[in-house]
C-alpha cells in the first residue's frame, strides 16, 4: 500500500488555500487511520511514507508575538540534519527556505536570502525570532494519486508530543492538503474523510496545541499596558493593577536583556520604569504616602543604570540608514565609530547586568509587588475616590499643563522649553495609556492619534540634538584614545549635520503640529474623553 | 520575479530538461516557481505526470478569455507550478499574430503573476517564431543550451545580435555547454576553453548522461529520483551560476 516515497528529503507540501483544516484522529491513530486509508483506497492511490519521519518542530516568534498577531506561522522543521523553515499566513502563502546551522534566537537576517525571509524580516523588525513551542513529530505524508500517478491531494498524519521531559502527546492530527489545479481531489478526500468515525476537527493550531499542552498561551506578553479596569473600582486598586503589569513587564523583560537577545528587551522594560515613575508622579497619591517617597528613588535609579546601553543602542539602530545617506563620506568610514560605539556598549552591558543581578534590584522589585498586592487588597482599601473620577481629573490636569506650556512656546523660545513641553506630553499619554480600557475606543483612539503626531515632531527635536551632542562628545573621546583616524571624524561630522537638519525640520513642523493638537476639535474630544470616564 | 527563458533555434539540446531541473532546483531553494510549457509537443508537462490540456487551448490563453491563474497546476514538489503545454499551442503564432503589440503578448500575460511567483521559467519551442520573439521579449535572461560545436557558437552569435536590436530593455543572454560528451575531444576542448573565453557562457555544463534520458521514463526531475547523480549536480551548480549572474 505505501511504495517509498519519490520525495526527496527537502521537499514540503503547499496549501493552495490558507487554512486546511485539520481533522483529529481519536485513539491516538492506528485504528481510525486504517479506517480513513480504506476508505480513502475506494477513490485515489495511496503512496508515502511507509514509516513515520522523526521531525522536531519548533515554532518561532518574536518576544512580543509580533507573527502571531499578524497571523503568521514560522515553523522550523529539522530532522536528520535536514532543516526547514516554512512560513505560513492569511495570505494562503506558503514559503520555505533553508536556514543551515541557525541557533535560536536570531534575528530574520541570518536567515538565507529569499520570499521567505523578506516577509518574516518585515515583520519580526530588529526583534529576534526566538522559540515559543516545540514538539517531537512522528509525521507521515501519504499522498493520493490519479491514474497517471500524479499527486492530487495529500494527507499529513502527525503525532507530536512535547519534548522530554513532559512528553505530554499532542492529539494526534490528519491534515489534507491540495494542489494547485487540483482543489477538486481535496474536496473529494474531506468529504470521505467526514464520514470516517472516531475523526472530529480540531478546534486549534498545532501551534496553540502544542502552547496549551505546555501550559502557555499565544500573545501572553506585549510591552504595552494592558490592563482591564472598571470605572467604579477603587482607584488606589486600579493604580497598583496599573503598576503590578509594568513590574511584570520589567521582570519578563530582565533575561532578554541579560542574554542581550535583542536591543527591545531593554527599551520595553525601560519604557514599563518610566510609566511607573510617571504614575507615581501622576496618580501614585492615592497609595499608601510611603510608598510612592521610596519607590520612586529606586526606579529612578533602574532608569538612571539601563540609560547608557539604550543610548548606545539607539545610536547603532540609526547606523544602517543614517550611514546609507551619507553624501560627501563613504559608509565605510563609519567603521572605527561603530566598532568604538560596540566597545562601548559592551563594557556599558557588563555594569548593567552586575545592576539587574544586584540584591538591590532583587528586593526592589520583590518589595514593590508585596506592596501593590498589599495596597490592591480589598481589606485594607479605605473609602476614596473611584478610578473613573481619578482618570478624568488627571487627564485633564495633564491636558492643561501641555496646553499651558505649548501654547507660550513661539519661535524665540530656547530648545529647553520644548524639551520640558516633550516630558508634559509623555506624561499626558502615560496617564491616557494607563486608563485607556474605561475610555470609548474611537474618542481614545483620535486623542491619541493627535498627540502622537505632537509627540513625533518633540521626539525628532529631541533626539536628533541628543545624539548630535552625542556624537561630538564621542568623537572627543575616541579622539583622546587615538581611536579617531580622519575620514572617521569626518563621516561623524557629516551625521552630526544630518542630525542637525532633521532638527531643524521638527522645529519649523512645530507650531503647525501644536496647533493641530490645541486646536478645538482636540479640545473637545478631551473634553468627551473626560466627561463620558468621570459619569 | 526573474524570468528565465530556455531557448535554442535547434530541438533536442537539452532545453526541456534544463528547464524542468533548473525549475525543480529553484523551488528547492524556495523560489516560488512556475514552469510555463510553451512547447505543443509537452514533453515538460508529461514529465510532471499533469496532462497536456488547457482548458479553452491557446486561444484562451493569447485571447485572455481565461486567465494564465486558471491554468496552472500543482507539480508533485513543493513551491513548482506548471502552466501546461497544449497541442493547440502549434496555433499560437497565428493566435499572436491577431493579438495587439504582437511580439509583447506573452510578457503583459505574465504581469499579474508577479506577486504569485518568484521566478518563471518559459521552455520555448525549437523555431524562430512570433512565439519565441514573444519569449525573448518577456525573458530577463535567455539561457541557451549549446552542443560544443564550432556552428552552435555562431547560432549564439546570431541570438546575441538578434536581442542587441531590441527597442526598451533586453534579455541577457547567457549559454550553458549541454549533453557535453567526455569521450569526444571536441566536446571536451571547446566546452572547457569557450567558457573561460566568454562571459556570456556559464562555466556550469550539463553532460550527456544517460539519467538525464530517464527522466521521460521516471516522469520526474532529475535531482529528484536520483539525487547524488553526477547530473544533478551539473544542475545544481549550473542553477547556482544563473542565480549569481542573474541576480536582481
Amino acid at each position: 500500500l505505501f511504495p517509498g516515497s519519490v520525495l526527496g528529503a527537502g521537499d514540503t507540501v503547499r496549501d493552495v488555500e490558507p487554512g486546511s483544516r485539520d481533522y483529529l484522529l481519536a485513539d491516538h491513530g492506528q485504528r481510525s487511520l486504517h479506517r480513513v486509508l480504506d476508505e480513502l483506497t475506494a477513490t485515489f492511490a495511496v503512496t508515502g511514507d511507509r514509516r513515520p519521519r522523526s521531525l522536531r518542530r519548533t515554532w518561532l516568534d518574536t518576544f512580543d508575538w509580533r507573527l502571531y498577531r499578524a497571523g503568521l506561522t514560522l515553523e522550523h522543521v529539522t530532522a536528520r540534519g535536514a532543516s526547514e523553515l516554512t512560513r505560513t499566513g492569511p495570505d494562503g502563502l506558503r514559503l520555505t527556505a533553508k536556514p543551515g546551522q541557525v541557533r535560536w534566537p536570531a534575528l530574520a537576517g541570518v536567515l538565507p536570502p529569499g520570499p521567505l525571509r523578506d516577509r518574516v524580516a518585515r515583520v519580526s523588525g530588529i526583534r529576534a525570532l526566538l522559540p515559543v513551542a516545540t514538539a517531537a513529530s512522528q509525521t507521515r505524508e501519504l499522498r493520493l494519486l490519479n491514474e497517471d500517478e500524479k499527486t492530487v491531494a495529500r494527507l499529513v498524519v502527525d503525532a507530536a508530543s512535547l519534548p522530554a521531559p513532559a512528553g505530554t502527546a499532542l492529539p494526534t492530527r490528519l491534515s489534507v492538503t491540495e494542489v494547485r489545479g487540483y482543489q477538486a481531489a481535496a474536496r473529494r478526500a474531506r468529504r470521505t474523510l467526514d464520514g470516517v468515525p472516531g475523526l472530529t476537527l480540531s478546534p486549534m493550531t498545532p501551534l496553540d496545541a502544542a502552547l496549551r499542552a505546555a501550559g502557555r498561551q499565544a500573545a501572553d506578553f506585549s510591552g504595552k499596558v494592558d490592563v482591564a479596569l472598571r470605572p467604579a473600582m477603587p482607584a488606589r486598586d486600579a493604580v497598583a493593577t496599573i503598576l503590578l503589569q509594568q513590574l511584570d513587564i520589567v521582570e519578563r523583560c530582565v533575561d532578554g536583556v541579560l542574554r542581550d537577545i535583542d536591543t527591545e528587551f531593554l527599551h520595553d522594560l525601560r519604557v514599563a520604569v518610566r510609566r511607573t515613575r510617571s504614575a507615581l508622579k501622576l496618580v501614585g497619591d492615592v497609595l499608601p504616602g510611603e510608598l510612592t517617597l521610596r519607590f520612586a528613588s529606586e526606579f529612578r535609579w533602574l532608569g538612571d543604570v539601563t540609560t547608557p546601553v539604550r543610548d548606545l543602542d539607539v545610536h547603532l539602530l540609526s547606523f544602517p540608514p543614517m550611514a546609507a545617506r551619507l553624501v560627501a563620506a563613504a559608509p565605510t568610514d563609519l567603521d572605527p565609530f561603530q566598532a568604538f560605539l560596540a566597545r562601548r556598549r559592551a563594557a556599558e552591558r557588563r555594569k548593567l547586568n552586575r545592576a539587574l543581578r544586584s540584591e538591590r534590584f532583587a528586593s526592589v522589585a520583590g518589595d514593590w509587588r508585596k506592596a501593590l498586592l498589599a495596597a490592591q487588597d480589598a481589606r485594607r482599601v479605605p473609602p476614596g475616590p473611584r478610578a473613573a473620577d481619578l482618570s478624568a481629573a488627571r487627564t485633564r490636569r495633564a491636558y492643561g499643563r501641555v496646553i499651558k506650556l505649548g501654547s507660550a512656546i513661539t519661535a524665540a523660545s530656547p530648545a529647553e522649553s520644548l524639551h520640558t513641553l516633550r516630558k508634559r506630553c509623555k506624561e499626558l499619554r502615560y496617564v491616557l495609556e494607563f486608563f485607556a480600557s474605561l475610555h470609548d475606543p474611537s474618542v481614545y483612539r483620535a486623542v491619541l492619534g493627535d498627540l502622537k503626531r505632537l509627540q513625533d515632531c518633540l521626539g525628532e527635536f529631541q533626539d536628533s540634538q541628543v545624539q548630535r551632542e552625542e556624537i561630538q562628545a564621542l568623537a572627543a573621546t575616541m579622539l583622546a584614545q587615538r581611536a579617531a583616524p580622519a575620514p572617521a571624524l569626518l563621516a561623524m561630522g557629516e551625521l552630526a549635520a544630518q542630525l542637525g537638519v532633521r532638527q531643524r525640520k521638527a522645529r519649523a513642523e512645530f507650531a503647525e503640529r501644536f496647533a493641530g493638537f490645541a486646536g478645538g476639535a482636540g479640545r473637545r474630544r478631551i473634553a468627551a474623553l473626560t466627561a463620558a470616564a468621570a459619569s | 520575479m526573474r524570468i528565465l527563458a530556455t531557448y535554442n533555434i535547434k530541438g533536442g539540446v537539452g532545453k526541456t530538461t534544463a528547464a524542468v531541473n533548473l525549475g525543480y532546483l529553484a523551488a528547492r531553494d524556495g523560489y516560488r516557481t512556475l514552469l510555463w510549457d510553451l512547447d505543443p509537443q509537452a514533453a515538460a508537462t508529461y514529465m510532471f505526470r499533469v496532462r497536456a490540456r488547457v482548458k479553452g487551448g491557446g486561444k484562451a490563453l493569447i485571447q485572455g478569455t481565461r486567465t494564465l491563474d486558471e491554468a496552472i497546476k500543482g507539480t508533485d514538489f513543493g513551491e513548482l507550478d506548471i502552466l501546461p503545454g497544449d497541442f493547440t499551442y502549434r496555433n499560437m503564432d497565428l493566435l499572436l499574430d491577431d493579438a495587439k503589440k504582437p511580439t509583447r503578448r506573452l510578457s503583459r500575460l505574465l504581469g499579474p503573476l508577479d506577486r504569485d511567483y518568484d521566478v518563471v521559467i518559459l521552455d520555448c519551442p525549437p523555431s524562430v517564431s512570433l512565439v519565441s520573439e514573444n519569449v525573448l521579449h518577456a525573458a530577463g535572461t535567455i539561457l541557451v543550451p549549446l552542443i560544443p560545436a564550432t556552428l552552435s557558437v555562431r547560432t549564439l552569435d546570431q541570438l546575441t545580435d538578434f536581442v542587441a536590436g531590441f527597442n526598451g530593455t533586453k534579455p541577457q543572454v547567457l549559454a550553458f555547454f549541454s549533453m557535453v560528451d567526455r569521450r569526444k575531444r571536441i566536446h571536451r576542448e571547446i566546452a572547457g576553453r569557450l567558457p573561460q573565453e566568454r562571459p556570456d557562457i556559464a562555466l556550469a555544463t550539463i553532460p550527456a548522461l544517460a539519467v538525464i534520458e530517464r527522466m521521460a521514463a521516471e516522469r520526474a526531475p532529475v535531482p529528484a529520483f536520483a539525487p547524488r547523480s553526477a547530473a544533478a549536480r551539473a544542475y545544481r551548480d549550473l542553477w547556482d551560476e544563473v542565480l549569481k549572474r542573474t541576480a536582481d
